[in-house]
């Protein structure tokens, strides 16, 4: 290349400015002294970005509800957001900065499983407690048996929602006989397959076949073919709303008239475009909250006049996760992380947006799951299930 | 009764499935073919493709052949360019220089995509409604009737211009030996570009035809259908077109089969074990003729 000696004056002034905005930008970064830092790490793009998304909105509207009546322990609450890219590596990445770069003292997210785990190291290792709003893997807080001591959930368990489903087949569905259907690239999907499984043959009911598929596959008509001929009661397709929409619009296109069931991965409005609502109807799926639910009619009304649409699922336990943290910090009454963490441990009968929390011994909040139907492009809350403890 | 059915339903959803897989290995086969370079980037291309078909309908608000068209103009221009401007200065270079430069062109397409059309999954409008025949208990649907009927089209349109016009001749020349042709008075750059236009064209109709049929796009769909693809050229034999075709097509049935017969855990790594085997036994592929090289 060849450059002129104005255009290499001109690229050198440039890059002095901009080193000197870093320089800057680094004595900005220690905070005062009467915030309190929080990392937010979520999935702002990338394939599950509607998830982390939702999630980030919900926790700052909570954040923003309890600096607006003052805060907690006489400070402000202030976020740092980073974005993970919906990527397991860009979550450690995210995770770290936060911690070395930003100081934060506790993370909240990310928000699907897989991304949750593969951050629990870093956040062990620093010492900082960190709350994952939406991942309903029971490995998030354990590992080999034992309870990872800084991670948390504001959420219930995948267990819950795969027995709440096989319950809700077996005596609302009055179903024998199932086909499971699993994304084999996701620890969510296989696990509430187990736990289905297992769960749908002690209530007596039988599984007749179980195939599975990939995330990112576009072509589900081989496989669904091959379970339709096992002509089961119901089809259970514990997966992700673009997997979920695809697999449901073919599966009737191939002529399959059972009812499909699935879990809070369903919960998007993108299964209805992807889908179109005909081929919705005679759908169930479990979560955390339903809108029409009168009782969390308050947080509804807030999040709607702060963003100007209604909120999600996600949203939702983004919001959870946001009075949880602050009810932890309150009862620390200091921004140690080692505090918060003896804290989050010992939540009992919180009331938060979804319903109450109290955590039990292995880091996951005992709390009611609900069940939606799609009905011609609406969703009807046909049942709310509170989940028996451990 | 029941297998013979469902050995017929997987049948067309393999056809369906492997005539999207032929189109984009033709398109690999072709380059391949004329200038020795496996086009990594041919897979991203598609995507472009589908993305362009998704505005024209979405926001030109076209109907899908119009769509299928401005698509199938806008990304052979593109294959042009990317060939003048990635392949062309690289023509005298080492075959892995030009390699590793379309694996670049491949990152560069998707994530220059990304950062335009954002990472997030659009969907494709329903433009057909459910249309759909049943023979016997056999389900095909009017998007899988649109993909084998453009599919045989393009086909057919393709081995006209290489079989019976003067620029089919001329490629087919260039293919065999691109120095001699130019002796003999073929600009051989104009061919190159050529094929990769129409390449690239042949891409943008699958894409179109897969963001119809799966109702769902994004950045990175490129990268398995590419590579799906690239296994079919080299089962069918790399550099010969109706290799491509037929490639695709045992790729789709082959998948099919195995998702509905073994189990669907097994579908990909079926359809890589394929490359391998070609690779380990027929190294030429199924039309491949043995040439010798002279040492």
């Amino acid at each position: 290349m060849n450059f002129s000696k104005k255009s290499l004056k001109l690229m050198s002034v440039i890059a002095g400015t901009m080193l000197m905005g870093s320089v800057f930008a680094g004595c900005g970064d220690e905070g005062s002294a009467d915030e309190i830092k929080v990392g937010a790490n979520f999935e702002s793009t990338g394939n599950v970005a509607n998830y982390g998304q939702a999630t980030l909105d919900g926790f700052n509207l909570a954040i923003k509800e309890i600096n607006d009546a003052g805060g907690v322990n006489g400070k402000k609450i202030k976020v740092v957001a980073a974005d993970n890219k919906s990527e397991a590596s860009e979550a450690v990445n995210a995770a770290t900065k936060l911690i070395s770069d930003d100081k934060v003292k506790v993370i909240v997210g990310p928000a699907v499983t897989a991304n949750v785990i593969a951050e629990s190291q870093v956040a062990t290792d620093n010492k900082i407690p960190i709350i994952a709003p939406d991942a309903t893997s029971p490995d998030v807080t354990v590992e080999n048996g034992q309870v990872k001591p800084f991670v948390f959930r504001s959420c219930f368990i995948d267990p819950q929602q795969g027995s709440v489903m096989a319950k809700f087949a077996a005596e609302k569905l009055k179903a024998k006989t199932a086909v499971i259907y699993v994304d084999n690239s996701s620890d969510y999907s296989k696990s509430l397959g187990k736990v289905f499984k297992e769960k749908f043959e002690a209530a007596g009911g039988k599984v007749l076949m179980e195939e599975a598929f990939l995330a990112k596959d576009q072509d589900f008509k081989a496989a669904l073919t091959k379970l339709k001929t096992a002509n089961a009661d119901v089809v259970f397709v514990p997966a992700y709303y673009e997997e979920v929409g695809k697999i449901v619009k073919q599966a009737r296109e191939l002529g399959f008239k059972q009812p499909f069931l699935g879990t809070d991965g369903w919960d998007d409005s993108k299964v209805a475009d992807i889908a179109g609502a005909d081929a919705l109807n005679n759908t169930f799926f479990s979560t955390h909250y339903s809108d029409k639910d009168a009782e969390v009619k308050g947080f509804v009304d807030a999040f709607t006049k702060e963003y100007g649409h209604a909120p999600n699922v996600f949203a939702a336990l983004g919001y959870d996760a946001g009075k949880m943290l602050a009810d932890a910090i309150k009862r620390a009454g200091s921004d140690d992380p080692e505090k918060i963490r003896e804290a989050l441990e010992q939540t009992k009968d919180l009331k938060v947006g979804t319903g109450t929390i109290t955590m039990d011994k292995h880091h996951n909040p005992i709390k009611q799951a609900v069940i939606l139907e799609n009905k011609n492009g609406d969703r009807v809350m046909v049942a709310k299930i509170m989940p028996d403890a451990e | 009764m029941e297998v013979t059915h469902q050995v017929l339903q997987q049948l067309v959803n393999g056809i369906s499935l492997g005539s999207i897989y032929a189109l984009i290995a033709l398109g690999y086969t072709m380059i391949y073919g004329i200038i020795k370079l496996i086009n990594f980037a041919h897979g991203d291309i598609y995507m472009v493709g589908a993305y362009i078909g998704f505005f024209a309908i979405t926001q030109a608000h076209l109907s899908i052949v119009p769509a299928l068209i401005i698509s199938f103009v806008v990304t052979g221009i593109l294959g042009m360019v990317v060939e003048k401007l990635a392949y062309k200065p690289l023509r005298h270079a080492p075959r892995i220089s030009v390699l590793i430069t379309a694996i670049g062109v491949s990152f560069f397409l998707e994530y220059t995509s990304m950062y335009f059309v954002s990472p997030t999954p659009r969907t494709f409008p329903a433009i057909f409604g459910d249309v759909a025949i049943e023979i016997g208990g056999i389900v095909i649907n009017g998007q899988q009737m649109l993909i084998l009927g453009i599919t045989t089209i393009l086909m057919i349109v393709l081995t006209y211009i290489v079989h019976r016009t003067k620029t089919g001749k001329a490629m087919r020349a260039a293919s065999f030996d691109t120095e001699t042709a130019q002796l003999m008075g073929i600009d051989s750059d104009r061919i190159i570009s050529i094929t990769f236009g129409i390449g690239s064209a042949l891409a943008a109709v699958a894409g179109v035809l897969v963001g119809v049929y799966y109702n769902s796009i994004d950045p990175l769909m490129g990268i398995m259908p590419g590579l799906k693809a690239f296994v079919a050229a080299v089962l069918g034999g790399i550099g010969i077109l109706p290799g491509a075709v037929v490639g695709g097509l045992i790729l789709g049935i082959v998948e099919a089969f195995v998702s509905g017969f073994v189990s669907s855990t097994f579908r990909d790594a079926a359809a890589f074990a394929i490359l391998i085997l070609v690779l380990l036994f027929k190294p030429t592929g199924l039309f491949g003729k043995n040439t010798k090289e002279k040492v």
